[in-house]
């Protein structure tokens, strides 16, 4: 036990600094509104008083910082995109990712374990081989492995998998990672908060208003605030919002699963998804098996969780890893994924002037949380759209030019 | 575990039926523009929507309408009131 922890622990009172504000009145004007106190909503924040000296912010969260996706996702980070638009972008955000212990002075617990996609069809096969030719042109660390790189890498795993679908071979991605969520919402939202943002939990967005086309204000449950520019970065929110500017979007809403296991001593170091399964797992650093699959079959705006996930995806993951039998589940649990038809997100601009959009994060949004926060502060900051996230933007529907990277995202991580 | 009624036999698990989604009726002779909208875009907020369901083992197709808020079904609906003319 270090000494300053005794110390502490002898004092009458225990006053260490509030991480985050007591709550206030809300002010009748700020430039700039985020909906939205996820990782991407107080990533923003940060950047754009950081790097744009943008302050007179407001972050309003209906729940509480990181309550949404970001305190629910499994944390995978990773760069190993389909398409050229993907990959540039996510590898962007895995670079930021890297140094943000140093840059909030919290650990955010960034675990670099290797990621493995297996592949059991020729199919998978081909795309793994895509990928890690799309992947390497990018600098991107990524190889098309066989079967005993697997096995000496995850003994443990039964490559025949039952005898049904034998694994043929992996796209191994090096990078991959997984870090604490709730730390990377909270450091990024201290950081804001440090620089003179305004951050209001348990204050809910009823309506924007808009006049001739440009965004004026916003009402909430406490009242209502001018501003001149609102960015919504609400996740599983996002149809509710964009519905209250009648703004059309392709995003649909479907649960996304996970559950962890009780804690067993550390053996597994590394990542492994199963595209033709649909499942994966990590283990995390107190030793649960962490695990995940697809999105649930049917839209709904809900967060329960339900059995049927757990056997569907028991089912599977004990043909990879027969031990796991024994193990227990200890909980299970649910966010709402906003799908895009071609599992990229939307960001930036819209047709309503001085509304930006970060949405469609689906399953796969926590590793964007960086760059997203970063990108759209340049946004917001010039109203105009990031070169980076250019691909991404709202109008890419309407001129059929779409971003296919379901190959690479159809598995919820 | 998570039921569905069949409207063909009655209560089954939910992982016997297959989701595929919003009943809606393409526009005919349109612009790109509105061409466009219909392929992508989807009420996606919460509401009673009209879908398209496939029960696997009775391979019998049906349409209901269900509050995606709270999962309720409210009606089954019958095929022919959806029904629509293919302009020739
Ligand atoms: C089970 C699961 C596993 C996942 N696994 C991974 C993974 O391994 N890797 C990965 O990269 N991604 C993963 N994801 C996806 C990832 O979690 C999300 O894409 C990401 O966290 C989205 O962050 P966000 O900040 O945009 O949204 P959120 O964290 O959802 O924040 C949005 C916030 O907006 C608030 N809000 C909504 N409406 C309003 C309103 N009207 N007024 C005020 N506030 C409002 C909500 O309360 C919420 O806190 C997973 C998701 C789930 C559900």
């Amino acid at each position: 036990m270090s000494w300053k922890l005794l110390k502490y622990g002898f004092k009458r009172s225990h006053d260490e600094p509030r991480f985050f504000p007591e709550p206030k009145e809300l002010k009748s004007h700020y430039d700039v509104v985020i909906i939205g106190g996820g990782g991407h909503g107080m990533a923003c924040a940060y950047y754009l008083a950081k790097e744009h000296g943008i302050t007179n912010v407001a972050v309003l969260e209906q729940g509480y910082i990181g309550g949404g996706n970001t305190g629910r996702n499994t944390t995978i980070v990773r760069s190993n995109y389909l398409t050229p638009e993907g990959v540039k972008f996510y590898d962007t955000s895995v670079k930021l990712f890297e140094d943000l212990s140093d840059e909030f002075d919290l650990n955010i617990f960034y675990s670099t374990r290797g990621h493995f996609t297996l592949a059991h069809t020729d199919s998978a096969m081909r795309t793994m081989r895509w990928r890690a030719e799309v992947n390497k042109h990018y600098g991107i660390d990524s190889e098309v492995v066989g079967r005993d790189e697997i096995g000496k890498a995850v003994p443990y795993m039964d490559l025949e998998c039952a005898g049904h679908t034998p694994v043929m071979g992996a796209l191994y991605h090096a990078p991959g990672s997984v870090a604490r969520h709730d730390a990377v919402a909270w450091g990024y939202a201290r950081g804001a908060y440090n620089r003179g943002v305004e951050i209001h939990q348990r204050t809910r967005v009823t309506d924007i208003r808009t006049r001739d086309g440009r965004v004026i204000g916003v009402d909430t449950d406490r009242g209502a605030i001018s501003c001149g520019k609102v960015i919504s970065m609400v996740a599983g929110s996002t149809p509710r919002i964009t519905e209250m500017l009648n703004l059309p979007t392709p995003i649909e809403i479907f649960p996304l699963q996970a559950c962890v296991s009780e804690p067993v001593k550390p053996f597994m170091d590394t990542i492994v998804v199963s595209g033709s399964l649909h499942v994966y797992v990590s283990q995390s650093s107190r030793g649960e098996m962490v695990m995940g699959a697809s999105v649930d079959p049917s839209v709904l705006h809900s967060t329960r969780s339900s059995f049927d996930f757990v056997e569907g995806l028991a089912d599977q993951m004990v043909d990879l890893f027969p031990f796991m039998s024994r193990l227990k589940v200890m909980r299970q649990w649910a966010g709402m994924s906003d799908m895009t038809p071609d599992f990229a997100p939307i960001m930036g601009k819209t047709p309503i002037e001085g509304f930006y959009l970060d949405a469609g994060w689906g399953t796969w949004g926590f590793k964007a949380t960086p760059v997203s926060g970063k990108t759209m502060a340049w946004t917001a900051a010039n109203d105009q759209t990031h070169e980076l996230i250019e691909p991404f933007r709202y109008s890419r529907f309407a001129d059929f030019d779409l971003v296919g990277e379901k190959g690479a995202a159809s598995v919820g991580h | 575990m998570k039921l569905l009624d069949c409207p063909l036999i009655g209560r089954r698990p939910i992982s016997e039926f297959d989701y595929v989604g919003e009943v809606r009726k393409p526009p005919v002779d349109c612009d790109t523009a509105t061409w466009a909208a219909f392929v992508f875009n989807r009420q996606g907020a919460p509401s009673v929507l009209r879908e398209r369901w496939y029960h696997r083992p009775t391979g019998y197709w049906f349409i209901l309408d269900r509050d995606t808020l709270t999962d309720e079904v409210k009606a089954i609906v019958d095929a022919r009131e959806v029904r629509y003319d293919i302009p020739a």
